[in-house]
């Protein structure tokens, strides 16, 4: 009876490169890294696994669906590194049986900090996915399932949104079930949908764990976790990173064969079906209001902010970023603008994280610096660079606006 | 457990890491219940405080004292010190020769140096003398096992071991090529080879250590263990610090002013890092064979008045420089270990250390530079000057990490070491 909600978050951060203190140049990316890290993993990830998407879906026949988000800036890296793997997603697109979600374009912390810009930043997102690949979606996800009572609120003022992901957290849930559709508090007519973690993360981490009581995870073993929902749940719920699928779990773990088998063993079950987020939305109603008083992610084992917030470091780094909101919209340059906001990306705060840092751990296989020093040293010498051309920009406009010649009638025409 | 140990100085005459780490370690193995002989040669100089000399007269006396559990000492007349060269060693020779001269006719004290003793003509006679003079009481001694500290006391170590037939354990606490470079005495290094492959098991005080062993001694993988060094927290706990209205930052670099230690690299980045950041200023503490050109050079790149030397301190003058520090910087050229950085972290300084020593293999919680990288060494001493939170999160961190360093794991793994030889 359940249905599989598979929702995939595809995304690269624009990586900032060694920047120093004397460093004076605008170019903070380093794009021979991002450049052969996108390649790298569209070659291990991207490609190969939209291939077994495409043929799932018509080995199917429409009967399996999944919803992607790709945020805005893996857009324009895939653009610029592997435009191929942009054309795939367009095939996707084209089947009908693919869900297109959005998020904040820039995959920022800014729901956070600046609701104005988060507004701003998720219409972007739209209009891109809407141009690019026909949808306009009307599901949406925050940045890491970053989820409290107010999210709702914010993106009802955004408009054409009624369900949004989170994360199925125990704290939150208690007794209750991921495997039902929620409604938030004071939004009634919006949906909820919850991310499964236990049964998301036998796939995303626990996959080629020999460690594990339940390796080898292998499809019908899956099928029958999930008819065991049969029952007592309308919905599973498999939120994860699409980098599971070769890059975070390596082809030789024969992740792909697992997907390739996991719909014939679901779907025997005449009751099982796949889903997108937005058909689970729509074919279940929300069976009770969930409160969420505090933040929650899909983030470590916290699921908190602390990822991202946890030291003085990532704060301080946050909050000056985002002080510099005003004046850099003041400048009215357009180059500011994106280079201010590519600074957003989660990422890079996610580098400057200490939590694990004494052991050497998970977090330092993606960390593209020596250490979570070096990620705060980069990204604060590069915001003080945009904070100068900032002031430099505003410098001269108040210096031609002091020079310009005054008007017959005494006043100065402002541009 | 019994142990003869060849070591070094003890407080509080303690000319660099060499004698810390001697006593670190003994004392801890002291705790764990081995007995040691502790051998010190000695040359008349002032009594470490904690000895008490219970019979002047005879140089093989052997003193207990109170503060160290089951350590006793014997004294041995010599002329060696830690980081002598050769050329020091004939430096200090030529200088006691001439004291001896002018306080002829004197009335003798009852201290050693008044005794007839004829140190060596040239360090490695003298090196020689001692073993002799070692294995002269060796044989009279009880234990099971020689531990023999850098390669000064090698040839006393294998000496004492083929009359004794007792295993030799050799400790390297720094080799030829991180004194030295690529310039090594060619006598020196022999000794140091043979005593690596004399020995029955080598300790390495760090896995790059090791390294050179493998590659530059031949000495087997298998035969080296690597123990790290650990921190003495008998100092101290929170020491007070700059509460930040002082005006000037403080960078400091606290170590022997000499090419292993790379404080040319330290001079130079702190000409770099005033240029950006001028409310700073940079202390030298520690004398050596550099000292005259790196006050030469400050001076030449213009930042003389924001370089202060202070020549060697003692204890609690250390204490007060960490207390004043807002980072220290190891910028060595090749440090085996570097007991520095991780006392500076202890008194809760935040830390640079250069990426090729023994101890960044180890710390996490600390800013790591390519010696030579001079342009990121100012980079990051800016950075970690300019910005609080980074400055908050390395002190904080850093402490909590150095604390786990600790001597009483050494001694373990020491003590595990000993029971494999002598098995």
């Amino acid at each position: 009876m359940p249905a599989v909600c598979f929702y995939f978050q595809v995304h690269q951060p624009f990586r900032i490169r060694h920047y120093t203190v004397f460093d004076q140049d605008t170019r903070y990316f380093d794009d021979n890294k991002n450049q052969f890290i996108c390649r790298k993993v569209a070659n291990k990830c991207y490609l190969p696994a939209n291939r077994l998407i495409l043929k799932l879906i018509e080995k199917h026949d429409g009967r399996f669906k999944v919803g992607y988000s790709l945020t805005g800036v893996l857009i324009e890296q895939l653009y610029l590194y592997a435009p191929e793997v942009f054309e795939s997603f367009q095939r996707l697109a084209e089947t009908g049986c693919v869900e297109f979600l959005a998020e904040t374009y820039y995959h920022s912390l800014a729901s956070l900090y600046s609701p104005e810009e988060f507004k701003e930043q998720v219409v972007k997102h739209c209009q891109t996915v809407e141009k690019l690949f026909g949808q306009r979606p009307h599901v949406f996800r925050n940045t890491e399932l970053i989820y409290n009572n107010d999210l709702p609120g914010i993106v009802a003022q955004i408009g054409g949104f009624d369900t949004i992901l989170a994360e199925g957290a125990d704290h939150i849930l208690g007794y209750r079930s991921p495997n039902f559709v929620y409604r938030p508090v004071a939004a009634p007519d919006m949906k909820l949908l919850l991310k499964n973690y236990r049964l998301s993360d036998d796939i995303a981490f626990r996959f080629s764990n020999r460690q594990w009581a339940q390796w080898p995870l292998v499809a019908d073993k899956f099928a029958l976790w999930v008819n065991q929902v049969n029952g007592c749940g309308t919905n599973v719920n498999l939120f994860m990173d699409y980098e599971t699928f070769g890059e975070h779990q390596w082809e030789d773990t024969g992740i792909f064969d697992f997907l390739w088998h996991l719909p014939d063993h679901i779907l025997r079950h005449p009751d099982n079906s796949f889903k997108t987020p937005g058909e689970v939305a729509a074919s279940y109603d929300s069976v009770a209001e969930l409160d969420f008083p505090h933040i929650v992610s899909w983030a470590d084992i916290e699921r908190d902010l602390s990822a991202w917030m946890g030291n003085p470091m990532q704060k301080n780094a946050l909050d000056q970023l985002y002080a510099l909101e005003k004046k850099v919209k003041r400048c009215g340059d357009p180059d500011l603008l994106v280079d201010w906001r590519k600074l957003q990306t989660s990422d890079h705060f996610y580098y400057m994280c200490t939590k694990y840092f004494s052991d050497g751990d998970v977090h330092k296989y993606f960390n593209p610096y020596d250490s979570p020093y070096d990620s705060y040293i980069n990204f604060m010498n590069v915001l003080d660079n945009v904070e100068e051309r900032a002031d430099r920009i505003l410098g001269r406009e108040e210096m031609e606006l002091a020079l310009m010649p005054r008007k017959a009638h005494g006043h100065r025409r402002k541009r | 457990m019994k142990t003869l140990m060849l070591g070094w100085e003890f407080p509080p005459v303690i000319s660099g890491g060499l004698g810390t780490a001697c006593y670190g370690l003994t004392k801890a193995m002291g705790n764990l219940g081995i007995q040691i002989t502790f051998v010190l040669p000695w040359s008349g100089a002032a009594s470490p405080a904690n000895v008490k000399m219970v019979d002047t007269n005879n140089p093989w006396s052997a003193i207990e004292t109170g503060k160290l559990k089951h350590v006793r000492f014997r004294f041995v007349p010599a002329m060696l010190s830690p980081y002598l060269s050769a050329k020091t060693y004939s430096q200090i020779l030529a200088e006691y020769l001439q004291g001896k001269k002018s306080k002829a006719g004197s009335n003798p004290s009852t201290t050693l140096s008044a005794r007839e003793v004829h140190y060596g003509h040239d360090i490695f006679r003298e090196v020689d003398r001692y073993a002799h003079s070692v294995m002269d009481f060796a044989p009279m001694e009880d234990f099971d096992v020689v531990h023999a500290h850098d390669w000064m006391t090698y040839p006393a170590g294998m000496g004492v071991a083929s009359i004794t037939g007792r295993p030799l354990v050799v400790q390297v606490h720094s080799t030829e090529f991180d004194r030295s470079g690529e310039n090594v005495n060619q006598m020196i290094y022999d000794i140091e080879r043979a005593g690596m492959h004399a020995a029955r098991r080598v300790i390495a005080v760090s896995n790059y250590t090791k390294n050179i062993l493998i590659y530059r001694y031949g000495v087997p993988s298998e035969k080296i263990e690597v123990i790290h060094n650990g921190v003495d927290f008998s100092s101290n706990g929170h020491c007070p610090h700059p509460d930040g209205t002082q005006s000037d930052k403080v960078v400091l670099y606290l170590g022997r002013v000499t090419m292993q230690k790379g404080p040319e690299y330290f001079i130079q980045a702190a000409r770099k890092v005033i240029d950006v950041y001028p409310n700073v200023r940079f202390i030298m503490a520690g004398t050596g064979d550099m000292l005259y050109r790196m006050i030469d050079l400050a001076a030449w790149l213009g930042i003389g008045h924001k370089v202060h030397f202070t020549g060697f301190l003692n204890g609690p003058q250390v204490q007060r420089a960490y207390a004043m520090a807002d980072l220290y910087v190891m910028p060595s050229v090749s440090e085996p270990f570097g007991l520095a950085p991780l006392e500076a972290m202890d008194n809760d300084v935040p830390v640079l250390i250069s990426k090729q020593s023994g101890v960044a293999e180890i710390l996490t919680h600390v800013l790591k530079v390519d010696f030579w990288d001079i342009n990121e060494m100012a980079n990051k001493i800016v950075s970690v000057l300019k910005r609080p939170p980074l400055h908050q999160t390395l002190r904080q961190n850093g402490s909590w990490q150095a604390r786990r360093f600790r001597w009483e794991d050494a001694a373990e793994k020491c003590k595990r070491l000993y029971e494999a030889v002598v098995a």
